[in-house]
């Protein structure tokens, strides 16, 4: 008897299901935090779904989302160790070879106490990542500072929301959004500046999409420099000149003045003014020394600035004047100012001045360009009107990333529509957990756990305590941060360094400087990765890390919902999740390796004799310890952490490899967890127990989780109890919160004075790019990723469906552009700036409409290796280089 | 020439020459004589392996010549070096019969080919260039190595009613049927573009000149054979026939694969081979052990002719 | 004299005979090759199926033309006219060089040199299987949209609620009218078996009635001058009736009572 063609279907259906075992995970990608579903069975991850409880996407996917099944099964999967290696013996001109991982931490170690020796704590690195979890963020960042004594770690995260922490601080006093993704069902207009979130948040985009199509009176806005997807909705587009963003938002700010409709009330209460040094060069070196002869003129403006005309009216100086770069140390300094003198800052911001110096396409019209201008600050005064901005990379990449962060704060605050539900500046993150690692953790090189920070005595002593440390044992001098861990590889000052979870060759611009001194420095780089990408090919030693549904895990999104989830399935061959790899390392040092006393070029701190650490050893044994304690006794076995039990009844049947792995009974991940939590406890971040994100009906908790309940707007009396009864609003983040007085031209009275509770808007200049098109170099370059791909693509290009999608990364250009260098669709060109070249497809239509003069090259195909290409400037303040900028030529390859 | 004297007269052929010593057709014993022996066979499968290769190479490595595609295409068409049209004119006949109007430049291409095979021989097409002739020579030789008697007898008519048929069927159907189904495109387009199915329909052929016919496709089916034999009617290289050295020992005839071109009455009437029929393939020329076969030009036989019988005239 | 006659006669109708037998077995095979036909995406410019049938030579120019290898020529056992140019969007789509390169090599015709403008091309149609596209079932997916060369006229998105939460679905949805049949999307799409194809339009399009027009399109179109009245043509006479007259069959059935 034969079965019809349905009931066969239905059959295999059932047949192919049996034994499956679903259970709650989370999204591998962006920093939306989708909530996923994994079926497993027999080891292997079989499907997924979308979680139709996790609030964020209720069961949708993206099509990056659709794939999380798939990422962990690409044929060149690394499962061994491999190191580079003549006749037996570790060489830096070596192939790779398998080693064991006995062999392997044998010679990592080896070389670790060679580059400690001869450098001390500055003289090592780790290149952490907003896609750790946030369990090895913490692991990773404890033993650097407190193991290792050297704050030279710092996380992916720089380079992509830097500029946004460091305007939560100058602003707010703390990190973080204040609201959550409801805002877009509250709000009625919803402005995207430089965030392309049709691609780059494909899940947030169909909320807002929904909310855009089931109300006629709702408004989108994209604010860009070329058109791209999030135009096929908005009701507004306005392509603008890179950098004149700064421009655009104090022409809102002194509409907002003159059409009097600042909330006085509000800005009276809650606000103050503020401003800083303009004289901050552009984060590049201050030396040209290891500069390629063809970048010297734009690295010289590190030093100096010939001021532009529309400079020259922005900071009220003349056309023309050189000014000296004076304040690259300290650039984020800053005083208040009276409202006056705000006003008379930002008087210069005419329509007429912000629309010719900012109009980005040149086929339009000034006319229509200023009344898109004017649309835009209708849209935001208009009374009762509900406005949440959004950003991401384009603002972040910035050169003044954080002045344009600061700046969206500044309109939003004036107009009193912050920290309501549907009125707020709401900055997205990237990556999935640059909130919940990189940033909450603290793992930059500056900070420590819950918006503590590394030169704040108080805060030192407040995590030695945590951690059980003698006093001075954490290095109060900044580490190095991302940029600078690269360059001091490139100088030589730093010798030895490990990247977990990123692909820092691949992603920093610039990057023929650091393959370079890679490849050819005496040093020793490790990567722990999951695929051959380019940093596992300038790596000394590579080893194998294992993906994120093989081990237990949590990750931050960007509206603080933390998530949590169990290992679903074992990695595969000798690949071993990075927080064991970090413990395993630990094991094979001692306390009086570091705790003794430490040579710090640099280190001025009071307290502190010049360039030292002190040694902490005698402190160390009357608190219990022994120098010959390893470290892994020290900062992780602990005794309190060695009473959390695995196996535990929350993994219901999962396993763990990591605790089977390290034998000594104890549960890594919850006990670090634990630990963590009292950093933020009773401070506004208060993260709830391990076992409750584990719970079955629980999808995440935003933080401040205050008596088992989530707090969904900050800062406001309605919704977060950390506000005092009767302030209606508190802007209670203590960072910065006392500074000294004085007027446009700098500080007149440096006593601090302090500013509890309140927000500070500031005055910020609009600044022109570092380097612009000439005649050599006439085009704009800015890169960033697509829909389909993630990243350096070592994941998504793994997918074989992801990499028949999109292949291989295009230029998009303008068609006119093409037409006049005799290019056509498909054409292989050079794209060529002051620091590479590389060769790419013309493409001339599809997603992106380029506007005369700008292209626009995605960064995920090592193929087209753009990062050869861009340029490495930073915000100064935060560090976080800028992408989205640099001149290149085009020709035929 | 090798040829060793032998007093037997030979009896297979029903005119054979009283009065001459018959040698028969004797291999050589050197290496440059075997290959002086073969050199029509060597010319041969050098114009169809290097045809075969250009087309290839164009294809699959782009070859090149000043910066024009060397020979792009097929048998059906082509391009030579990206100017001179080539055009199959049997599928061009059969196309134009689907009442379509084509493009100049395979009409060119068309009336290029036709006058070349106009000129020196219609069949030299499958002598000379047609992929089938390799399939069917090794056929045609294992065969005779064999010996592999006789299946069935068919009429060489077959192929021009076949080849009535595909034009027939051309304007019945509106489609190129020859070029539909034939074997010869078949083989040559997956040489050039790849190999599928159609290597069968070859292998068919093989087996079917091996075990069925003798030289059963190119003698007896193809219809582009007949066309060819058609078209050649007026050809201007012919194979000479020199009566006054021939013995008749019709070694000839049993190396020709279409043996009733070799009417010894036509052709001492002649001078020359004068059906259609002949594919030039050379054979015969080298194994005639009197040296009485050549090739050469219509013209110059006749003018031969001419002398001869002047000659003859002549009193002694 | 009469049995060489009657010999001659009966050769030639064997001959006739066995003709006949073998054309009607070719026949059939030529006109089942055929039907195979709707099957074939052919390169840009191509003629409809049966001029196309008729002209194209099948010497692979156009193939050697093509940079991407996206045209193939068809052998036997490829289930469409043997020879005969071909692609296969899923393995190789057509990039849509500008320039066209493949159309001028054509030396029948059977490619016409009249496209000068690759966006007119008509190689076959999109189709989206609605019930396995990601999109369509919710996912930001899209793919085929956004490698769309003509994006944006030959794919759509349209955004519908999703009713069962506060996102939007972005739908993809093809116009005939402009898409060129390249195949991009049927490549790229990410599901197990494409949910997107290219086919040959006349196997799924649709067509309405010649005798009606959608009344909310080219209101242009209607007039109300009608010119310089007609003649009015009056009826004939008629002298006899005829025999049969239209309806009286079905009238003369009669009907159950």
């Amino acid at each position: 008897m034969g079965m019809s063609l349905s009931q066969l279907a239905e059959a295999a259906a059932s047949e192919l299901e049996k034994g499956w075992k679903w259970d709650k995970a989370v999204c591998r990608f962006c920093g939306t935090g989708c909530g996923i579903m994994c079926a497993t069975k027999d080891g292997r991850i079989v499907a997924t779904k979308g979680d139709p409880k996790a609030p964020v996407n209720k069961g949708l996917n993206c099509i990056k989302g659709y794939f999380n099944g798939k990422i962990m099964y690409g044929q060149d999967r690394l499962t061994q160790p491999l190191m580079r290696m003549t006749d037996g013996k570790f060489d830096k001109k070596g192939k790779f070879v398998p080693v064991t991982w006995e062999q392997a931490f044998d010679e990592m170690e080896k070389q670790f106490r060679k580059a400690y020796a001869e450098k001390g704590p500055s003289g090592v690195a780790c290149f952490g990542s907003g896609q750790w979890t946030i369990h090895e963020g913490y692991a990773m960042n404890k033993l650097f500072k407190a193991g290792f004594r050297s704050n030279n770690i710092d996380p992916n995260a720089r380079n992509c929301m830097a500029s946004a922490v460091a305007a939560f601080y100058s602003v707010f006093g703390a990190d973080e959004p204040a609201g959550n993704y409801d805002d877009i069902e509250y709000t009625d207009t919803m402005i995207l500046w430089g965030a392309n979130m049709a691609e780059m948040h494909p899940i947030l985009w169909s909320r807002i999409s929904d909310r855009r199509l089931s109300n006629k009176n709702v408004r989108i806005v994209n604010l860009s420099t070329f058109r791209n997807m999030s135009s096929d909705l908005a009701d507004l587009e306005i392509l603008f000149k890179p950098n004149t963003d700064l421009a655009i938002q104090n022409y809102i700010a002194r509409e907002i003045i003159a059409r009097d409709a600042v909330n006085k009330e509000f800005v009276e209460k809650h606000c103050v003014f503020a401003t800083g040094p303009y004289d901050i060069g552009y984060g590049m070196r201050n030396t040209d020394k290891y500069a390629f002869p063809a970048e010297k003129d734009t690295q010289a403006k590190e030093l100096k600035v010939k001021l532009d005309k529309y400079e020259a009216v922005a900071q009220r100086r003349a056309e023309g004047e050189v000014v000296e770069q004076k304040n690259t140390a300290d650039p984020a300094k800053h005083w208040m100012i009276s409202f006056d003198d705000f006003k008379k800052a930002v008087e210069p911001y005419t329509l007429d001045f912000v629309a010719e110096l900012a109009k980005g396409d040149p086929d339009e019209s000034l006319e229509s360009f200023k009344g898109k201008l004017q649309q835009l600050v209708d849209y935001y005064i208009e009374k009762d009107r509900k406005v949440v901005s959004f950003w991401t990379m384009g603002f972040n990449q910035h050169q003044r990333g954080t002045w344009v962060n600061e700046q969206c704060y500044m309109n939003h605050l004036l107009l009193g529509k912050q920290s309501q539900p549907g009125n707020g500046a709401f900055s997205l993150t990237g990556q999935p957990s640059a909130c919940g690692t990189a940033r909450e953790v603290g793992t930059f090189c500056h900070r420590l756990p819950a918006d503590t920070l590394i030169p704040n005595p108080k805060h030192r002593a407040n995590a030695e305590a945590k951690w059980k440390l003698p006093a001075k044992t954490i290095n109060p001098k900044i580490g190095s941060f991302y940029a600078k861990i690269l360059r001091d590889l490139e100088d030589g000052s730093v010798k030895w360094a490990w990247v977990q979870v990123n692909n820092p060759w691949h992603t920093h611009p610039n990057t023929n400087h650091w393959l370079k001194a890679a490849r050819e420095n005496d040093n020793f780089i490790v990567v722990s990765e999951a695929y051959p990408g380019v940093s596992a090919k300038i790596a000394d030693l590579i080893l194998p890390s294992a993906m994120i549904f093989e081990k237990w895990g949590g990750f931050g999104n960007a509206k603080r919902r933390t998530q949590q989830w169990r290992q679903q399935v074992p990695p595969p061959g000798q690949a071993r999740a990075d927080i064991w790899q970090t413990l395993e390392f630990a094991k094979r040092f001692k306390v009086k390796d570091f705790w003794g006393t430490q040579n710090v070029p640099g280190l001025k701190a009071e307290g502190y004799e010049d360039n030292k650490l002190p040694s902490v050893l005698d402190e160390a044994v009357k608190m219990g310890y022994s120098p010959e304690d390893s470290l892994y006794k020290v900062l992780f076995a602990t005794p309190a952490n060695l009473k959390v039990k695995w196996p535990d009844p929350v993994a219901k049947g999962h396993d763990n490899h990591v605790a089977t792995l390290l034998g000594d009974g104890w549960f890594p991940e919850k006990a670090l967890w634990q630990e963590y939590v009292q950093f933020g406890r009773g401070k506004g971040k208060d993260l709830a127990d391990f076992d409750v994100y584990h719970g079955d009906n629980i999808r995440g908790m935003k933080w401040p989780v205050v008596d088992g309940k989530e707090v969904a707007w900050r800062f406001n009396e309605q919704y977060d109890p950390y506000v005092k009864k009767g302030a209606g609003f508190e802007f209670y983040g203590d960072l910065f919160k006392a500074i000294p007085t004085g007027n446009l031209d700098g500080i007149t009275d440096p006593k601090p004075v302090p500013l509890a509770g309140k927000a500070k808007i500031f005055y910020r200049p609009y600044a022109a790019p570092a380097e612009q098109p000439d005649a050599n170099y006439d085009l704009w370059l800015c890169t960033g990723r697509v829909l389909e791909h993630w990243h350096s693509g070592t994941m998504t290009r793994r997918v074989p469906e992801l990499h028949r999608a999109v292949p291989a990364a295009v230029m998009w250009m303008h068609p006119g552009d093409a037409q006049k260098r005799g290019l056509q669709r498909n054409d292989l060109v050079w794209v060529e700036s002051r620091r590479g070249k590389v060769k790419v497809r013309v493409e001339t239509g599809g997603r992106n409409k380029m506007v005369k003069g700008y292209v626009y090259v995605p960064f995920f195909d090592e193929g087209v290796l753009i990062n050869r290409v861009t340029l490495d400037t930073t915000c100064p303040i935060s560090k976080e280089s800028d992408y989205k900028k640099c001149a290149v030529k085009v020709y035929k390859a | 020439m090798h040829a060793q004297a032998q007093p037997l007269d030979n009896t297979q052929a029903g005119d054979t020459k009283p009065g001459r010593v018959v040698r028969l057709y004797t291999p050589p014993a050197t290496i440059t004589g075997k290959l002086w022996n073969w050199r029509y066979l060597i010319l041969r499968r050098l114009t169809q392996f290097g045809i075969l290769a250009m087309f290839f190479g164009t294809a699959r490595y782009g070859w090149e010549v000043a910066g024009r595609p060397l020979l792009s295409g097929n048998l059906s068409a082509s391009e030579f070096m990206g100017v001179i049209p080539m055009a199959d004119p049997f599928a061009v006949l059969q196309q134009l019969l689907t009442l379509h109007v084509l493009d100049k430049e395979v009409l060119i291409g068309a009336a290029i080919i036709l006058g070349f095979y106009a000129l020196i021989g219609g069949r030299s097409f499958c002598g000379w260039v047609c992929p089938v002739n390799l399939i069917t020579d090794a056929a045609a030789w294992l065969r005779a190595k064999l010996r592999v008697p006789d299946f069935c007898n068919l009429s060489r008519s077959v192929r021009m009613w076949a080849l009535i048929l595909s034009l027939a069927l051309s304007a019945l159907l509106g489609v190129a049927a020859f070029e539909w189904v034939s074997p010869i495109s078949m083989l040559h387009r997956e040489v050039v573009f790849g190999a599928g199915l159609g290597l069968t329909a070859i292998l068919g052929i093989f087996l079917f000149d091996l075990l069925v016919v003798k030289h059963g496709w190119c003698g007896h089916l193809c219809p582009l054979g007949a066309f060819y034999c058609l078209a050649g009617c007026a050809t201007q290289l012919r194979v000479r026939f020199d009566d006054s050295t021939c013995t008749r020992c019709v070694e000839c005839v049993r190396v020709c694969p279409e043996p009733h071109v070799l009417n010894f009455k036509q052709a001492a009437d002649k001078g020359m081979v004068t059906s259609g029929d002949c594919t030039n393939c050379g054979r015969c020329i080298t194994i005639c052990p009197e040296d009485s076969l050549s090739f050469d030009l219509k013209p110059l036989i006749k003018q031969h002719n001419l002398n001869a019988s002047q000659q003859a005239r002549r009193p002694a | 004299m009469e049995a060489r006659r009657r010999e001659f006669l009966l050769k030639t109708a064997q001959g006739a005979a066995l003709a006949a037998c073998g054309g009607f077995i070719w026949s059939h095979l030529v006109r089942q090759e055929a039907s195979a036909a709707v099957l074939a995406l052919r390169p840009p410019g191509a003629l409809p199926e049966n001029d196309f049938a008729a002209q194209c030579i099948k010497c692979g120019q156009c193939a050697n033309a093509c940079p991407y290898d996206t045209l193939k020529m068809a052998t036997a056992g490829s289930n469409m006219p043997i020879g005969t140019p071909y692609f296969e969007p899923r393995k190789v789509p057509c990039y849509m060089c500008q320039d066209i390169p493949c159309v001028p090599p054509c030396p029948t015709g059977a490619l016409a040199k009249s496209l000068k403008d690759i966006n007119k091309a008509r190689m076959g149609l999109a189709v989206i299987d609605e019930e396995n596209c990601l999109s369509w079932l919710g996912l930001r997916c899209e793919v085929c949209y956004r490698v769309c060369p003509v994006k944006g006229k030959a794919i759509t998105v349209e955004t519908h609620p999703r009713q069962i939460s506060k996102h939007a679905m972005f739908v993809p949805l093809v116009h005939a009218e402009h898409c060129t049949g390249c195949g991009l999307c049927e490549q790229a799409c990410p599901t197990q078996e494409a949910a997107i194809r290219v086919v040959n339009p006349k196997l799924v399009q649709g067509k309405i009635g010649e005798h009606y027009r959608l009344g909310w399109k080219r209101e242009d179109q209607i007039t109300q001058d009608f010119g310089a009245a007609p003649t009015p043509t009056e009826p004939a006479d008629q002298a006899v009736a005829p025999k049969k007259a239209p309806g009286m069959d079905t009238l003369n059935q009669g009907i159950d009572f």
